[in-house]
């Protein structure tokens, strides 16, 4: 029993990280790690000593996120910004070409190695707005598929693929400036 | 023939849904010739890769 404790608290600090990524709101992310790690410990019979404590948690902890962020999609006004990728036909000339084309990045695996690559990609990440984040982290950090990402943020399948775009688009740009 | 700027958002979605056969075929074509968007197709593959190495990272699995 005790045991069982002590492995869930101790997952407290990978959670709050995963959360605070995704969130953007420290309040918010303690919150949401609060509710999981209150919901695991009143819930330890629905786990199998099979599988993993963090898998495990991390699964109720994404059911608490994207209740937070439906909370935030109901209270937010809306941005200008997040709505169209009108800003992105400044990246390229009258006949569609790249103004700066993208630079070749090299081996990916020695990429991810480099601390100040991931370091930029945390800075890069932060600099975006809110709802372009927000759909960016739901696709590539929880791995949702865009039609979940679409419910949960209510916006149209477009808008998401356009979200996700500029999102992509904003962060090479960002890293080519601050990690090159 | 397709444009970079076309070609960056197909790149994009092709991370997000299946493309359509016309689309992949003349994506393909584009990105033969053209070293940006080979470049920026690469890039987007390594940024889902970095946001999921970010997560690994978070700390070590006491599994382990």
């Amino acid at each position: 029993m005790n045991d069982f404790r002590a492995r869930v608290q101790a997952e407290r600090g990978y959670l709050v990280r995963y959360a605070r990524l995704q969130l953007r709101d420290a309040a918010a992310a303690e919150d949401a790690v609060q509710e999981t790690l209150v919901a695991a410990l009143a819930g330890e019979a629905g786990f199998g000593e099979r599988s993993n404590v963090r898998t495990w948690l991390t699964g109720i902890l994404k059911h608490k996120i994207v209740d937070a962020i439906r909370r935030q999609a109901r209270e937010a006004i809306r941005l200008p910004g997040d709505a169209d990728a009108g800003e992105l036909d400044a990246l390229f000339d009258e006949s569609g070409h790249w103004r700066e084309p993208p630079s070749d990045w090299g081996d990916p695996d020695s990429l991810l190695q480099q601390k100040q690559f991931m370091a930029a990609l945390e800075a890069c990440l932060e600099a975006l707005p809110a709802k372009t984040a927000q759909a960016f982290l739901m696709r590539e950090h929880m791995g949702f598929e865009t039609p979940e990402i679409c419910k949960e943020l209510d916006v149209t399948p477009t808008h998401c693929w356009v979200l996700l775009y500029r999102a992509r688009m904003a962060l090479r740009e960002c890293l080519e400036k601050t990690w090159k | 023939m397709m444009t970079c700027k076309d070609a960056s958002r197909l790149l994009s979605q092709a991370q997000d849904r299946p493309l359509g056969f016309g689309e992949q075929l003349r994506l393909r074509l584009h990105v033969l010739i053209c070293d940006g968007c080979a470049n920026f197709s690469r890039q987007v593959a390594t940024l889902r890769r970095a946001v999921q190495a970010l997560r690994e990272r978070s700390g070590p699995d006491p599994r382990s």
